[in-house]
């Protein structure tokens, strides 16, 4: 290996490590270690059939069935017929071409992003993509991980490789310590509430300081994962003994001798001292809240004390009638406390927050009472359910009057046709408020799985800190 | 692909902010297979009711009918990785995008299929808007000289320096990139050995 002296960040030293070659204009050739495809692949598949084209290598690639698949149940015959066409267009399209898929009826199945760190497929030094933008939340155990388009699946299944310009690169550093109630995802809502929801656009985000250092690597998927919503290419954070004692034993880990070799690697992967970036950003940790999103934008966020903003008082005519046009969506009026905000029905799901200590949080604020508005809890993955199960936390959301169904995208998207009825308000713990993206018409609020708990309880947007108080 | 080099087409103004791929194309359509084209579920749940009657929508002004370039405010096409969102606007017809920043999968999807995203600055954005007035005009976007022209004015365009050579060409990724096949399989074998646990 060539040793460079000048100092690198974490981004730079994976992304050297994966360039095959530069061309003439500047963007460089990347080796995919890990490729993950899921039922929205089809797309990708069928530009490959067209041309005659094979998977370069096969044992690379991981297929997931999430976007699509039911959750009552795993029946494949209570979903429509296009959902099934879909689900069953991945078994086919895996099957010829020799690629291994987490079916269905597969216990490690689940929300792709959720299943490659809790499989040990994900792992510090990888560059590892997918042709979903979540793929940032791969990050948070030190992997260079970025989603991608359908096109360039094709490319990635027909070669192993990407053609990508550097993106530059932006340090967020939480320096102190979160408050109670507080958590990775009011960090991420934040963060892009002050820099927009494309401030980090064509930059490599590394999370760093003492308020991230703290996080479980749960709470660092979190925040990865959101990293997209703020236009990040991709988010990471520096592998420690965190990350390594959460990857080691799990079954695709490295395993002996090949482990020693491995974490000697991975302890070299931080970003030296002096290396520069090309932006930072920092923020104090006491001076988060809890967050809620009032509009159709992960970036129209405020802290959960607050009231929704006014258009009267926006600094020109344009933004004036964008907060108009997000309050209208939103059936909102101006000024309204946060707090007074009704809800209809609450999510608790997703690849941003339904792993377990997600379940086990919202669980927390739940336990022993009852829900006036119903909703459903969708864990990340197949064993995500059965660890909550084994916990009681099942019971626990079953007793407080939620659904516990099984593990997929579910309501984040609404695909498999769980979705939010036009009109009607979930506080939700995905990662987009967008126009109809939980249904047409849909009404999101994003919020952590506590807060979410919580609007469970009273019906409304509440702050978790008053209810645990 | 076909090549991208010069338009002079009808552009339509969309000022708004933050238009994702959900609101491009709502997800319960992407299930569709290709074949029949995504035109018609672009910016859907904006150009029709709950009940499919047409609303008032900038698109579906009689004036807007053979637009081939979409002018909008920052952030683009953020959001999902969905290429379909780039399909149903290549199949509606537009051939380019004016905006001041787009999310970034989305510009490369488009790139990808001979959709050219022209970056523009927030002020010349609003200008061009404004030459516009509110309905759609006459635009004409150069690609080699990276202007767009609104009446006896030249706004500059940003474009990624090998995008835009894609694009001139109409080339396509996957064949440029098995012409390097031999430097793929000398880096895979020199990685292999560097990282042994990676692929094991
Ligand atoms: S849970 Fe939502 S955001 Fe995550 S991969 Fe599924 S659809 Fe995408």
């Amino acid at each position: 290996m060539v040793v460079k002296k000048a100092p690198r960040t974490l981004f730079d030293k994976i992304w050297d490590a994966h360039e095959i070659l530069r061309n003439e204009s500047g963007q460089s050739l990347l080796w995919i270690d890990r490729h993950f495809v899921h039922e929205g692949s089809f797309h990708a598949f069928n530009k490959l059939n067209a041309r005659d084209l094979k998977v370069a290598h096969p044992a690379l690639t991981t297929g997931i069935a999430d976007h699509y698949v039911p959750t009552r149940g795993r029946s494949i015959q209570v979903v429509t017929d296009k959902v099934r066409s879909v689900i069953e267009q991945l078994e086919h399209n895996t099957r010829e071409h020799g690629v291994t898929l987490l079916g269905l009826d597969d216990p490690r199945q689940g929300i792709v992003h959720v299943v490659g760190p809790e499989q040990g497929l994900t792992q510090p030094g990888l560059l590892m993509v997918c042709g979903d933008s979540h793929t940032s939340t791969h990050g948070a155990l030190g992997a260079l991980a970025f989603g991608i388009g359908a096109s360039e699946v094709a490319h990635v299944l027909a070669t192993q490789t990407l053609w990508q310009t550097r993106p530059k690169r932006l340090r967020i550093t939480v320096d102190g310590r979160l408050g109670a109630g507080v958590t990775a995802k009011d960090i991420a809502l934040a963060w892009i509430a002050r820099l927009g929801a494309d401030g980090a656009r064509g930059h490599a985000i590394e999370y760093a300081g003492e308020a991230i250092r703290a996080l479980s690597v749960e709470a660092r998927l979190t925040l990865c994962n959101l990293s997209i919503e703020g236009g990040g290419r991709c988010g990471m954070i520096a592998p420690d003994d965190k990350t390594l004692a959460y990857l080691k034993g799990r079954p695709d880990a490295p395993e002996g001798e090949q482990w020693e070799q491995a974490e000697h690697y991975w302890r070299t992967l931080h970003s030296d001292e002096g290396a520069v970036f090309d932006r930072e950003v920092t923020l104090r940790a006491e001076e988060i809240a809890p967050q809620v999103t009032w509009g159709v934008s992960p970036e129209e966020a405020l802290p959960i004390d607050g009231t929704v903003p006014d258009p009267a008082r926006a600094a020109s005519p344009a933004k004036a009638r964008q907060i108009q046009d997000s309050l209208d969506y939103m059936g909102l009026r101006a000024g309204q406390k946060l707090t007074e905000v009704a809800v209809d029905s609450v999510f608790i799901g997703s690849c941003t927050n339904a792993r377990l200590e997600d379940l086990r949080a919202a669980a927390e604020v739940l336990r022993g009472r009852h829900c006036r508005v119903p909703g459903i809890v969708s864990p990340g993955s197949t064993q995500v359910k059965q660890q909550a199960e084994a916990e009681g936390l099942d019971r626990v959301f079953i007793d407080a009057g939620l659904e516990w169904r099984e593990s997929g995208c579910s309501m984040c998207v609404g695909m498999n046709g769980d979705q939010v009825g036009s009109g009607e308000r979930c506080a939700s713990t995905t990662n987009r408020n967008f126009k109809g993206r939980q249904g047409p018409g849909a009404r999101t609020h994003l919020m952590s799985p506590a807060m979410v708990a919580a609007a469970s309880l009273t019906g409304h947007l509440t702050d978790i800190r008053e209810l645990t108080r | 692909m076909t090549p991208f080099t010069e338009l002079s087409a009808l552009a339509c103004p969309l000022p708004l902010e933050n238009v994702d791929t959900d609101q491009l194309i709502p997800a319960r359509f992407m299930k569709e297979s290709r074949d029949k084209g995504y035109g018609g579920f672009l910016l859907h749940d904006m150009r029709f009711g709950a009940d499919g009657t047409p609303t008032d929508f900038v698109l579906n002004d009689a004036r807007a009918k053979g637009s081939e370039i979409l002018v909008a405010r920052r952030n683009f096409g953020a959001g999902s990785s969905r290429e379909a969102a780039v399909y149903a606007l290549v199949d509606y017809g537009f051939r380019c995008v004016i905006a001041p920043s787009f999310g970034d999968i989305f510009s490369s999807n488009s790139v990808n299929n001979g959709l050219l995203p022209a970056l523009v600055s927030e002020k010349d954005c609003e200008a061009i808007l404004d030459a516009l007035g509110d309905r759609p005009g006459e635009l004409r976007v150069d690609l080699n000289a990276q202007t767009i022209t609104a009446g006896d004015r030249d706004f500059p365009f940003e474009i990624n320096a090998t995008w835009k050579i894609k694009l001139l060409n109409g080339w396509d990724d996957i064949d440029l990139t098995r012409a390097r096949a031999e430097d793929i399989e000398r880096f895979r074998e020199h990685y292999t050995a560097a990282y042994p646990w990676v692929t094991s």
